[in-house]
């Protein structure tokens, strides 16, 4: 297990040094100067160049590599060109609604999309499998935006329950941020729970021709039991992979569905880093997803290794 | 008069709808929550150009010597009162006494003095140093009093003081104002959650009438369906400026709202390369003036009529001369316009479209109005940086769609280098004689004459003034509702 996890974490840091050049790259050739986004049509000169050097623009860009990537290893992301404070101080503001709006979206979306699953495999070929299919081909059709929309006229404009957006703070209390956070939760979660529902079932049907089920059952062990303890856990696999692989669809859905509901969300703050140039907050975040993506993926690869005892020896 | 009771009052509601978030107190009568598209960067407007920072912190927390009302006049700020001498060189301004800083250090001279040479300083980030450059000297005999030399008449000077980049700031705070912003208007900076919203106090300090709002809240909401959802939802008492124009008959139902359209300073005009063939033949130019069919470009953008311009000036200035029946839509008369100039087939160009809903919906009608005399026009969306950068400052374009949102930029056009390069020495000299004709009504004249000017050499294609679409609580009062500068002072706001 211990050259299996040091082989993954060599691959780790490796992707994310190939990431950061790739980014700082990208970022370098892309026409438009952050100083003159800030200053607009009518800046002098003086001014312009004035705020170049305050941004640190006038510097050589390999310079500004090394700055970047010896800030990033210490912590320090370096000064926002439009906002004015450290990145981190942005980040963390931005976090401490993304990340419970994330972690509720895939808890809803577990919630709702395996049990269904389940449900769908175990009632295979009957009626309870056909509703479980509609729910699932429903699901991926239905833009999240839209559906967003449509959440926002029933429940904040038609019956006034929740805040049609806007994000209050924890600062004005758990059920007032949690209130907020509901609606865009459940618009993120559905497609998420469609494509769950879709995997956990197919794998679980897998699951059942296999020999072991079909020992379990003839041994005597109950339906209900085999479906817990032998399918369900098998077809797992295939289920973390794909909560693995949706992390990343959920932080692109999170950029639009934080848009739809006025959010201050990493995915918003993305947004509006790019249409204001602010060259250092897209470098920095872009850099951030790629870490989260690629260790969710070392932390699913680790997970199988838990689920699947062959995997281990196999490696 | 407010008594002390009606404070005590108002302070014991405003405690009770902190404590009690329910939907009835969040309409408590002495708080304002206020939507806008876009977020301000910074709070400090001497840093930045975008309007946003304007839009929040000017007279709200940040006072000049002078400021402009609601309907575009110049009125006192911090200076009480001021006088030219008669060499048209010497502005004396008189102070206010009681003037206070947020802080609570006392507004003085020294004050205004810090802040004129710090907008000129070398390393000033100042967006609009033309306002400051013509000063020579600047004098404080004593506390509340300023005395400033020009180096030559410069009718403008008072006027851009009421701009945001002439705030005045205080020695000790100018270096946070940017995150910690601290003025001596009417409000106090409280609170920044950044991405969502903003929440100013009252000042009980100020020198002047104290506004009857206890706490406004600015929220950022750029996406437009979500902006109405908030309006109708009750989630925002007003929208300063709507992204959503197809909204309107919508909102205009609810009887619980009102919509005002409103003027702006915003000219938007087809740009046009001057300096490029065959852009750079008048004739070309005054074949796509004669297509540009205004209403029909105005009701595909925003589905109402506008107010069109036909000069790059605002018929929100006195001097506004209305020149739009210059070039009645003929097709014929531009048909054969193109042909004296050599291209009696049309040709192909380039027209390059900034985000705003204005410029990418503006410019599929403007290419297809064009198409009918035989220019292709061949559309190119960029986002702004970019297009800051190629249009703007490298001048690579043919054609191009954008709003003037600065007032009186007409001055723009003496500029060789600006970028649809209107090079006229005619033009140039009577802008320097605008600027130093301090007599207002010979000025305004004078501003005529420029207008008719830019209309006969149809240097660009003027279409009409960005509407600025209010929506407000049918019982909230005193919003501006027209824009002659972008700003949302809330000094006079109430609910009724």
């Amino acid at each position: 297990m211990t050259m299996y996890i040091l082989r993954r974490l060599a691959s780790f840091f490796a992707t994310l040094l190939g990431a950061a050049i790739v980014i700082f790259l990208v970022l370098e050739i892309l026409p438009g100067d952050p100083a003159a986004v800030t200053l607009g049509l009518n800046a002098a000169p003086e001014a312009l160049a004035a705020l170049r050097a305050e941004m640190g623009l006038d510097q050589p860009a390999l310079l500004r590599f090394f700055n970047w990537i010896g800030g990033l290893l210490t912590g320090d992301l370096g000064l926002s060109y439009t906002y004015r404070v450290p990145v981190t101080q942005l980040i963390g503001e931005r976090m401490v609604v993304t990340l419970p709006l994330a972690s509720m979206a895939i808890l809803l979306a577990s919630a709702i999309g395996i049990p269904l699953g389940a449900l769908a495999a175990a009632n295979h070929n009957r009626a309870g499998d056909a509703a479980v299919m509609v729910f699932a081909q429903a699901g991926l059709a239905i833009p999240n935006f839209w559906f967003g929309l449509l959440l926002v006229l029933v429940f904040a404009v038609g019956a006034g329950w929740l805040p049609a957006g806007g994000f209050p703070g924890w600062q004005a209390g758990f059920w007032p941020a949690l209130k907020s956070l509901l609606l865009p939760a459940i618009a993120l979660a559905l497609p998420q729970a469609a494509i769950l529902a879709r995997v956990t079932r197919s794998a679980m049907l897998e699951t059942m021709q296999e020999d072991y089920v079909r020992t379990a059952r003839a041994k005597g062990v109950s339906r209900r039991r085999t479906m817990l303890r032998h399918v369900l856990r098998n077809a797992l696999i295939p289920v973390v992979t794909v909560l693995g692989l949706q992390f990343s669809v959920l932080l692109a859905g999170a950029i639009i569905i934080e848009n739809v509901f006025a959010l201050p969300g990493l995915g918003r703050l993305v947004f509006q880093s790019i249409a204001q140039h602010d060259l250092i907050v897209v470098k920095d975040l872009v850099m951030l997803f790629s870490a989260l993506v690629v260790f969710i993926n070392f932390a699913i690869e680790l997970l199988y290794g838990l689920i699947d005892p062959r995997l281990r020896q196999a490696s | 008069m407010t008594t002390r009771r009606d404070l005590l009052a108002g302070a014991g509601l405003a405690a009770l709808a902190t404590q009690l978030p329910l939907a009835a107190f969040a309409q408590a009568k002495d708080s304002v929550t206020i939507g806008m598209t876009l977020e301000p960067p910074t709070l400090d407007p001497t840093s930045g150009a975008a309007q946003a920072i304007r839009e929040v912190v000017l007279q709200n927390i940040f006072e000049g010597l002078v400021a402009m009302d609601r309907t575009g006049k110049l009125v006192p700020a911090l200076a009480e009162s001021w006088t030219l001498a008669p060499d048209n060189l010497t502005y004396t301004f008189k102070l206010r006494p009681n003037a206070r800083f947020h802080d609570g250090t006392p507004f003085s001279s020294r004050d205004v003095k810090f802040s004129f040479e710090r907008a000129v300083a070398p390393d000033s980030t100042n967006a609009q140093r033309w306002i400051f450059m013509p000063i020579e000297s600047i004098e404080t005999p004593d506390p509340i009093t300023v005395i400033v030399k020009l180096k030559q008449p410069t009718a403008n000077f008072i006027y851009g003081l009421s701009w945001g980049d002439a705030i005045i700031v205080s020695q000790a705070t100018a270096a946070n104002n940017k995150t910690n912003p601290v003025g001596t208007g009417p409000f106090k900076f409280a609170r920044w959650n950044r991405g969502d919203r903003l929440e100013l106090a009252r000042n009980d300090e100020y020198w002047g009438t104290k506004p009857s709002l206890a706490k406004a809240t600015f929220r950022f909401i750029s996406d437009p369906q979500a902006q109405v959802a908030a309006l109708r939802a009750g989630d925002i008492d007003v929208f300063t400026n709507l992204s959503a124009p197809e909204a309107i008959p919508q909102l205009k139902a609810d009887p619980k709202l009102k919509v005002t359209l409103g003027k702006t300073e915003g000219e938007t005009i087809l740009a046009i390369n001057n300096a490029k063939a065959p852009f750079s033949d008048v004739r070309v130019r005054h074949a796509i003036s004669h297509v540009l069919d205004r209403k029909t470009i105005a009701l595909g953008i925003y589905g109402f009529d506008l107010d069109y311009i036909g000069s790059h000036f605002s018929p929100l200035h006195p001097a506004y001369v209305d020149l739009t029946g210059t070039y009645p839509v003929d097709l014929a008369k531009a048909r054969a316009l193109l042909a004296a100039a050599g291209f009696p087939k049309g040709f192909e160009c380039t027209l390059r479209l900034p985000p705003p809903a204005y410029a990418r919906r503006g410019g599929e009608i403007v290419a297809a109005l064009l198409a009918q005399i035989g220019i292709t026009a061949k559309i190119e969306p960029l986002e702004f940086p970019q297009w800051l950068e190629r249009v703007f400052k490298a001048r690579d374009f043919d054609l191009t769609i954008i709003s003037h949102t600065e007032p009186l930029d007409i001055a723009n056009y003496a500029r060789d280098d600006y970028y649809f390069q209107y090079r006229n020495p005619e033009f140039k000299a009577l802008i320097e004689t605008i600027d130093r004709t301090v007599d207002e009504a010979q000025r305004n004249k004078l501003y005529g004459d420029a207008q008719r000017m830019l209309a006969r050499d149809a240097v660009n294609g003027f279409l009409f003034i960005l509407p600025k679409i209010t929506v407000t609580k049918a019982d909230l009062d005193g919003m501006w509702t027209d824009w002659p500068l972008p700003l949302t002072p809330l000094a006079e706001v109430r609910w009724r």
